[in-house]
């Protein structure tokens, strides 16, 4: 029951993922990569990691995505796409070729996750995602935390001034 | 004797608790839109007395039988996509923006449990389609899926009124989004619980734990009258409810983003709508009315919290002028969202001194 419905949505994720570089028009480039993260959010909730699938729903489909729908909106690239492009396609086929490579040499001699740690499927269970995430974020790694947050803050006021006319 | 009842399981009754799942979702769905068809009915009825007119009269006795001859009426309309719009784009958005809102509603828990007994065996069955852990974070994860519809309705149309509604729309929604967020954190920091169904229960409690009041529920919205009122103001915001309706403002822009539609899509764009009220209804009912908490029985007390709330979107929409949009703009980002941050601040700390 769970490899048909992992093997069906690995499948749209893929056909998906093909198609927002297949896509001549950057809507429906966009469109192809929400349904990708949609499959993602439903790997997630297979991994019993809902927290995670909520998050990824709500900051990649939610947010990031409708901000570069919204780019696309106000930049109106119409005619301007619909030439043929070729002269990124070396460069793209030679760094994918790369990443493979380095993608394959990793899993190779590289150190197997995945092969069970403290949280189990019952401590998840008895416990709840959210608040194991939580724990982790603000009792355990409380310091990494609020370095990240000082980095986000940073980026937000850069973020203010560059849109200012005057400072 | 009494028995303790069962709980439905996948694993124990697969095919018991498919069944029931399926009636529960049926039923579910076709009591929403049974809701979504009236209540087009009921606002035309209730703005038409406050304007002094009668509304629909004509249509079956007291103009009961106006939405399904309205519905049929788009049903068999020339359905038209314009030659120089993206047609994919063009017929999916009306799905999309239909589809979060039925999804939403999905999380909402309408009543306690129901007992029936199969086979000798006593079972107990929540009146809820499916209790997630992360019941509220769903609800906001489909709220944000629901801007995709207005934005690629305003951008298949390739038309200047659809864009202009479009952008409007998605920067209004992004900005309310926010506020609305937020203004929900300081309800499950009171639960500590993010499932619907810990909340309503969490809700039936004494107010305030004191026994003395024990006459008054702890509905969130005694302890948290704020972050209710800016839920129920960003929510209007965010479904395009007169007052925050610019997207479709007719003396602008004509019809906004759904200017090219017709038929059966522009039918959908209006039952999302109403869908989404509904939707916006229910949850304001979970998070702050208690849910199906009250003196009836179960969903009779969700459905009459539901049906004020929207009788009272309605009674909005009859009283107040639309606004400008830099004041929208104002209102969200310099009023509303301090507003829910310092909310989120004042509960933190009543919850450290206090609990």
């Amino acid at each position: 029951m769970e490899a048909i419905l992992f093997y069906l949505t690995a499948t749209v994720a893929i056909i998906s993922a093909l198609f927002v570089i297949k896509c001549r028009n950057p809507v429906n480039s966009a469109l192809n990569l929400i349904t990708t993260f949609l499959c993602l959010a439903v790997f997630y909730i297979m991994l019993e990691a809902p927290f995670m699938a909520a998050i990824q729903i709500m900051v990649y489909a939610g947010a990031i995505m409708v901000l570069i729908v919204f780019v696309i909106m106000l930049l109106n690239l119409g005619l301007a796409v619909k030439s043929r492009y070729s002269h990124g396609l070396a460069g793209g086929g030679f760094l994918a070729a790369l990443t493979l490579l380095v993608t394959v040499y990793f899993i190779k001699f590289g150190e197997a996750t995945g092969t069970g740690g403290e949280i189990t499927s019952e401590v998840i269970s008895s416990y709840g995602h959210t608040e194991l995430i939580g724990r982790a974020m603000f009792v355990d790694f409380l310091l990494p935390f609020e370095i990240a947050s000082i980095l986000l803050l940073v980026a937000i006021i850069g973020a203010v001034i560059l849109s200012k006319r005057e400072v | 004797m009494v028995m303790t009842p069962e709980v439905l399981t996948l694993s124990e009754t697969p095919w018991l608790f498919t069944g029931v799942m399926l009636v529960k979702i049926a039923v579910a769905f076709v009591v929403t839109i049974l809701i979504v068809a009236y209540a087009t009915y009921a606002e035309r009825k209730i703005i038409g007395r406050m304007q002094t007119r009668m509304g629909p009269t004509m249509t079956g006795p007291k103009g009961l039988l106006q939405p399904i001859a309205d519905g049929l009426k788009l049903f068999f309309k020339e359905d038209i996509i314009p030659s120089q719009s993206h047609w994919f784009a063009f017929i999916l958005a009306p799905m999309m923006i239909l589809a979060p809102a039925f999804i939403s509603i999905s999380v909402i828990p309408f009543g306690g449990d129901l007992e029936f007994s199969y086979e000798g065996i006593l079972y107990a069955v929540p009146m809820q389609i499916a209790d997630l852990n992360i019941g509220v974070l769903f609800i906001v994860a489909m709220a944000g899926l629901g801007v995709y519809g207005i934005v690629l309705a305003g951008l298949a149309s390739n038309s200047k009124y659809a864009l202009l509604g479009g952008i409007r729309s998605t920067a209004q929604m992004i900005s309310y989004e926010l506020a609305v967020g937020l203004s929900i954190v300081a309800i499950f920091m009171l639960s500590e619980t993010l499932s619907l169904r810990g909340i309503v229960a969490a809700q039936q409690l004494p107010l305030w734990g004191m026994e003395s009041f024990s006459f008054i529920p702890n509905w969130y919205i005694f302890c948290q009258p704020l972050a209710f009122g800016l839920f129920v103001i960003g929510s209007m915001a965010e479904i395009n409810r007169t007052p925050f309706d610019l997207p479709e403002a007719e003396t602008e822009l004509v019809s906004g983003f759904c200017t090219e539609y017709s038929a059966m899509k522009y039918a959908l764009f209006f039952m999302a709508e109403y869908a989404n009220m509904i939707t916006v209804s229910a949850i304001a009912t979970t998070l702050f009315l208690g849910g199906w908490g009250g003196p009836f029985y179960g969903w009779i007390n969700f459905l009459l919290k539901v049906f004020s709330f929207m009788f009272f979107f309605i009674w909005i929409r009859a009283t107040f002028p639309r606004l400008r949009y830099d004041q929208l703009m104002f209102l969200g980002w310099k009023i509303m969202l301090p507003l829910a941050l310092a909310n989120i601040v004042i509960t933190g700390i009543s919850i450290l001194i206090w609990l």
